[in-house]
């Protein structure tokens, strides 16, 4: 290169040697053409066909089924072991980093701590722009400035915030379009999932289970931010449902309140689900509230702990089904429901499948809701089998006793992945973990903290004192062994819940799981691996040691040609790619 | 939240002497802090402002200062109104006027954005008012080019196979560009694929001293400052 003569308003510019030039010219043509004609609008009709272009990742779980299973098939079993790192992006804001990055045309959206979106090139890392919401004082969430993502339509990102807002971002020029308060974030409530946009809607969820909130699904207006509908996750005064909330004679010494729905939780913190042939989006709720004295809320307590089915265009619900009836255990239903057409004893049906924080593995059929499976996946003792309706035969423990799973669950929000490939629906699990689970009164205060109860770790052989699995967030070092609890990717028959395989790691694990067609299933844990495994029997193909947690779900997708994997561990976006 | 306006002044004349040394006049001195802009790194609430200037941060280079209660007041008032305070008094008028001017007489939706609506050509507006203060706003309306952040300087970009790109830069590094091209595409370009690259430091944007009135102006300011983005 030479610098050319600057001349007036220049202040530098380069030629190309003219030789070089003319080399070089040939082989960037087409790249350079690829790369304008590509960068088109994310219409509702590519939302729906999403699977038909596994080069991009358009929404939080990948499609609308939200399988987390990309068409790729560049990265296979046989070639894993030539993944390296192509680039990494590093945040400046530590906390679990629990983000799924959306991939369009070669640009990657993504949120970092705590509502920063950013957009880089897919290729390279590098950063095109960052937009910085600036929060309200005092956010009063349970968990940390976590968000989960972003969704997409047209050249719009839609991101909810801490402070209960949702926000419309101009995806090329990363600055705001329009913002509306969702919810009243004084208290309690917060939007930490990755919006779901169906049609010319964009539907979010509130989250505050901790604090006494009454949760909803509500959807807005993509254009202008102006709410079309919402349904509350627990149900009011002459609607279907309130029975489910027993009265409770007000008694200051049990602070029990006649009117406890009106706190009764039912959070909405992770992303749902849509199947078009039904109209429907599904969506895990979370924990009642309080979290563990289920003595303040007499009855089933719907929709806590439930799936629900709701009409898309007018958020009527259609069906629900219950996982965990008036729970004292804290199982948030916040899974992603995963939407699978499986044969069924011998008939092809549209299922649902679940891997509940409860321990156990369900399949559901999602038109009606109606129970087909249901099944342990990890050991389980709060319950023993099903009815003929499906409702769990409950045996809660004596004081003092163990319950496995324990508060943290046999899963949790850590996006699990079906493969229509194999078959085979894959779930990040802990096993051998239980609480000793102990419930006590608690007044409701606008913004406090609404659980309940007093918990303590179980750890085999009672030693006292002895290091307990951590909720959220660890060191380097497991101090607490296979004695607190272990980690595995569990790969079961979808339609069946048999296991077919288990991958065992000595810590518990946070990271989703994704697969591709070409059968390479990637996950990670909290021992800050990231690693390949054939999806069909669990063979170890290749590892990394990123050196801190994996907490989000990993993404795939291609820019010119070349396939890419994309994780993150501590506060390190990392990138890989096949070795050139 | 509001703040007196004698604590804004006062806290003015407290940072100019105490913080600027690090913090600079702009409130970005130090990476990742805009002070300006409301972005600290580890303060929310007026009383996490007061504590991290009371205790300091061990470790970094924020000291502990001792501010008495009217300091602190005035420290966090002018803190929290960086943006919108001015020591030149510059003149603002009445923003829904200036939104008039703004998006009729002064044609300025011709190549800027605000909130989704505009061009992508020029930055986009949608928060200035968060990031520039009054008497750089009334700069950039009477002297663009001499107001223009370097970032947005117009580049030419001839490729190796011919192709001529006029943008705006986002980002740049040694082997790489970022840029918003004049179709308003992000394209991140490799510099070893780029024949001619040339940064041009005049603005596009024309001068509206002499079409604009002071009034007129004023008002303009007036809205950019009401932009926040929120």
């Amino acid at each position: 290169m030479t610098m050319a003569i600057s001349r007036g308003n220049v202040v530098s510019a380069f030629r190309l040697r003219g030789t070089l030039r003319r080399t070089l010219a040939l082989s960037a043509v087409p790249a350079l053409v690829m790369v304008a004609s590509l960068q088109a609008q994310v219409g509702s009709d590519r939302l729906l066909n999403a699977a038909k272009e596994p080069r991009n990742w358009l929404m939080y779980s990948g499609g609308y089924f939200s399988n987390r299973y990309s068409g790729l098939t560049q990265i296979t079993p046989a070639n894993a072991k030539d993944l390296e790192l192509k680039w990494m992006y590093q945040a400046a804001v530590a906390g679990g980093w629990q983000t799924t990055p959306l991939v369009a045309d070669g640009i990657m959206y993504l949120t970092q701590r705590p509502n920063d979106v950013v957009a880089l090139d897919a290729k390279t890392g590098r950063v095109f722009w960052i937009y910085r919401y600036t929060l309200a004082p005092n956010q009063i969430v349970c968990c940390g400035a976590n968000n989960r993502g972003l969704a997409i339509l047209g050249d719009t990102l839609y991101m909810g915030t801490l402070d209960a807002h949702l926000v419309a971002i101009d995806a090329k020029a990363g600055r705001p379009i329009w913002n509306v308060a969702v919810a009243d974030s004084k208290a309690g409530y917060s939007l930490t999932l990755a919006p779901l946009v169906v049609k010319d809607k964009v539907i979010v969820g509130v989250g505050g289970g901790e604090f006494g909130i009454r949760g909803f699904v509500a959807a807005y207006d993509a254009k202008s931010g102006k709410e079309i509908w919402r349904f509350y996750t627990i149900p009011g005064p002459g609607e279907p449902g309130f029975d489910s909330w027993q009265p409770c004679p007000p008694n200051p010494a049990t602070f029990c309140d006649a009117e406890a729905w009106k706190h009764g939780g039912g959070s909405i913190w992770v992303t749902g689900s849509y199947d078009p042939s039904l109209n429907l989006t599904y969506w895990g709720v979370g924990n009642a509230g309080p979290d563990w004295n289920a003595d303040q809320r007499p009855g089933d307590n719907l929709y806590t702990d439930s799936v629900v089915a709701l009409d898309a265009d007018t958020g009527r619900l259609k069906w629900h089904y219950q996982f965990t009836p008036h729970d004292r255990y804290d199982y948030d239903s916040v899974q992603i429901p995963v939407l699978a057409d499986l044969t069924w004893r011998g008939a092809p049906v549209k299922a649902m499948v679940w891997a509940n924080r409860n321990g156990n593995f369900y399949v559901l059929e999602r038109e009606t809701g109606k129970f087909l499976v249901g099944r342990p996946f990890v050991k389980v003792n709060w319950s023993n089998g099903f009815d003929e309706r499906g409702r769990p035969i409950q045996t809660p423990q004596p004081a003092g006793q163990p319950t496995w799973p324990g508060n943290q669950g046999g899963t949790n929000w850590y996006s699990p992945s079906y493969s229509p490939h194999t078959g085979l629906f894959y779930i990040p699990a802990w096993e051998g973990y239980a609480t000793l689970f102990g419930g006590t009164p608690v007044q409701y205060q606008e913004g406090r903290n609404f659980g309940g109860g007093v918990n303590r770790p179980y750890v085999e052989g009672g030693v006292p004192g002895a290091p307990a699995v951590p909720g959220l967030r660890r060191g380097p070092i497991n101090n607490w062994t296979e004695a607190a609890a272990t980690g595995a990717v569990l790969a079961i028959d979808a339609a069946t819940g048999e296991l077919k395989w288990r991958f065992a790691m000595t810590d518990v694990t946070d990271s989703g799981i994704l697969t591709t067609a070409s059968d390479v299933l990637f996950s990670g844990g909290r021992e800050g691996y990231f690693q390949a495994l054939d999806a069909r029997n669990g063979t170890l193909l290749w590892k990394s040691n990123l050196g801190a947690q994996i907490t989000n779900g990993p993404i795939t997708y291609e820019v010119d040609g070349k396939q890419y994997v994309a994780t993150i561990a501590g506060l390190s976006l990392c990138v890989f790619g096949l070795r050139e | 939240m509001s703040y007196a306006p004698a604590d804004i002044a006062y806290g003015a004349k407290l940072y100019d002497a105490q913080c600027t040394t690090c913090h600079g006049a702009n409130g970005d001195g130090v990476g990742g802090i805009d002070l300006r802009a409301g972005r600290f790194r580890n303060a929310v609430t007026d009383q996490d402002l007061m504590r991290v200037i009371t205790n300091g941060i061990p470790g970094t280079g924020m000291l502990a200062f001792r501010f008495d209660a009217a300091e602190l007041d005035g420290i966090i008032a002018y803190v929290r109104n960086m943006n919108t305070f001015d020591r030149a008094s510059v003149k603002t008028g009445d923003a829904g006027r200036g939104q008039a001017v703004f998006e009729g007489k002064g044609g300025c939706l011709r190549c800027h954005r605000v909130a989704g609506v505009g061009p992508r050509v020029a930055p986009d507006l949608s928060d200035i008012g968060a990031a520039r203060s009054a008497s750089s706003l009334q700069r950039s309306l009477i002297d663009p080019t001499g107001q223009m952040m370097p970032i947005n300087r117009p580049v030419r970009i001839v490729t190796r196979d011919g192709r001529t790109i006029n943008g705006r830069r986002l980002n740049e590094d040694t082997y790489t560009v970022q840029i918003l091209d004049g179709e308003e595409r992000l394209l991140s370009l490799a510099k070893a694929d780029l024949r001619e690259y040339t940064i041009l430091t005049a603005s596009t944007m024309p001068s509206y001293k002499d079409t604009l009135s002071a009034d007129e102006i004023a008002d303009v300011v007036a809205y950019l400052l009401s932009l926040k983005g929120r």
